[in-house]
């Protein structure tokens, strides 16, 4: 599913590599913790895999795709499997709950018929059933999420990559949001979540990755957020 | 990316940015008005060349008594209107050079005759009084450019008041008009620089404005050609609104202007067709496109990386 050999990445302007000689490998139908401190170089493993960035050595294989070969426009078909979920939830504030979802398969041009079948169900899945006409401003925090993972879902993925989706979410909502995700994953969908939330590493017990200054320091099966704990 | 929802983004994207469209329309609409103005120009020089040239002879002025020419002048100092003995003369003399093809005599009322159809409209026919203005042989050339050699052979000759070529007239005429056309183009390309620039700012403002749009566009995988394209359409849409305004006024000057005015007065030179009208639309309308979407791609290349 995921492969990276090796991988270092020096970004222009900084001195010391964002990533440094990473090796790992994640499956299909994992659900992957990504923890460590800010600036640890999470953000950036999950750019590698998204193509934002390449990696200044090394090779990112990402569903069976070098993407160190890959040319650049074939990256939006890669994309097209891949769901992403942001801290900033990243919605649309002038279009509504359904419209959101929606906008996101219209521009890969899915076809109407299809869009009008898939959306509620999506919605259904996360739990918004019945707030389709609602904007963003009119939801909770949570719910607002729910709408971003709907979106990221919707075309249903083979990877979810999730950077810190409970950032700005209350320790309840965080947890509604984590089963959210776990029923995604049970659907065979891979989970790749980067985190600071300690409590819910330790309550998931799922796969843990720890980076720290740009190294990788832990993989653990079952593992918990630190060994401080 | 389906086509209403390609066309309800550039809606919206227009309707977002109106300021900036409006200001790309009417710099486009300035730059189409100059350039067609100029393209009709140069259609008009051409048209008249095309009647004039074969129209054109070398003109001989003769002598009346209100002449000032020193080949006029009698030995008292005294103008001296062409006699008789001249004129034959040099109606004979004109005749027997090989470069002349034709010779028409044309009397002082005739010359009245024709400057009074020319400018029936005008106050200066109802002034000039008839016997002003000076009987002339009207020379054909079998070559308009070997008129020297008439020049040569009358000019300053006793009897002969002025040798004119027209064409030189014409030349001078045609160079003024084309001085016009080209500060006309000058400026058309001067306001086609400031377009380019403003489509190229408003394609930022938009970009930056929708960067969330474009940004949740390219994580979920959509093509760059579906991300650039409503942008691409936005700023081609607004340069043809701006070159169909301009042909608007194009045709409105040709109706009103030149048809309404200029025409019924000046009867005695044809003017431009609705043919030529139509040539310089076509021809604002492509160009704005072609500079809209050359301007959009530079830009996009820029502001949208994916």
């Amino acid at each position: 599913m995921i492969r990276f050999d090796n991988v270092t990445k020096l970004y222009p302007s900084q001195t010391r590599p964002a990533v440094d000689d990473i090796t790992l490998e994640i499956e299909k139908g994992e659900f992957v913790f990504l923890v460590g401190a800010s600036g640890s170089g999470k953000s950036t493993l999950l750019r590698l895999m998204l193509r934002e960035e390449r990696p200044t050595a090394g090779s990112v294989h990402v569903l069976g795709k070098d993407l160190n070969r890959l040319s650049s426009w074939k990256v939006p078909a890669l994309r097209r499997q891949m769901g992403t979920v942001f801290q900033d939830f990243r919605l649309l504030p002038n279009k509504s709950v359904f419209e959101n979802v929606a906008f996101a398969l219209e521009v890969i041009g899915k076809p109407r018929h299809t869009i009008a079948t898939v959306v509620p169900e999506v919605l259904e899945l996360v739990g918004l059933a019945g707030k389709e006409g609602r904007r963003p401003d009119e939801l909770s925090g949570g719910e607002q999420q729910r709408v971003a993972i709907a979106r990221a879902f919707a075309n249903r993925p083979m990877l979810l990559i999730a950077d810190e989706p409970t950032g700005n979410l209350d320790p309840s909502t965080s947890v509604g949001i984590m089963r959210l995700l776990d029923r995604i994953n049970r659907t065979g969908t891979t989970v790749v979540m980067a985190t600071h939330d300690a409590a819910i590493v330790d309550q998931m017990r799922k796969r843990v990755i720890e980076l720290e200054g740009g190294n990788l320091v832990r993989d653990q099966s079952r593992g918990v957020y630190g060994y401080s704990r | 990316m389906r086509a209403t929802v390609v066309l309800t983004e550039v809606r919206h994207g227009l309707r977002r940015n109106l300021g900036l469209t409006v200001a790309v329309v009417l710099t486009v609409l300035v730059a189409g008005v100059l350039g067609g103005l100029s393209f009709l120009l140069r259609e008009q020089v051409s048209v008249m060349k095309d009647y004039w040239y074969d129209k054109v002879e070398v003109s001989i002025y003769l002598c009346g008594t209100e002449s000032v020419a020193p080949s006029c002048l009698g030995p008292n100092g005294v103008a001296q209107a062409v006699t008789d003995a001249q004129r034959q003369q040099i109606l004979l003399d004109l005749k027997s050079l090989p470069q002349v093809k034709a010779v028409y005599y044309e009397t002082k009322a005739e010359a009245y005759q024709h400057f009074e159809q020319q400018f029936k409209n005008s106050p200066i026919a109802q002034n000039a009084p008839p016997d002003s203005l000076p009987e002339s042989f009207r020379v054909k050339l079998k070559d308009p450019s070997q008129y020297l050699a008439v020049t040569g052979a009358f000019q300053g000759r006793s009897g002969v008041e002025q040798v004119q070529d027209e064409r030189q007239l014409l030349d001078k005429l045609f160079s003024a008009l084309s001085g016009i056309q080209f500060g006309g183009l000058v400026i058309a390309l001067i306001m086609v620089v400031a377009a380019l620039l403003l489509i190229a700012n408003t394609i930022r403002v938009a970009a930056f404005t929708r960067r969330r749009e474009t940004g949740i566009m390219r994580l979920v995988g959509a093509s760059n050609l579906s991300i650039q394209l409503p942008f691409l359409l936005e700023s081609v849409v607004a340069a043809v609104l701006g070159a169909l305004l301009a042909w608007g006024l194009l045709t409105a000057f040709k109706a009103w202007l030149i048809d309404k005015v200029l025409a019924p007065n000046f009867q005695f030179t044809p003017f431009f067709g609705w043919d030529s009208v139509w040539k310089a639309g076509a021809l604002v309308i492509v160009v704005s496109m072609v500079i809209a979407a050359g301007a959009s791609m530079v830009t996009l290349r820029r502001y949208l990386r994916v």
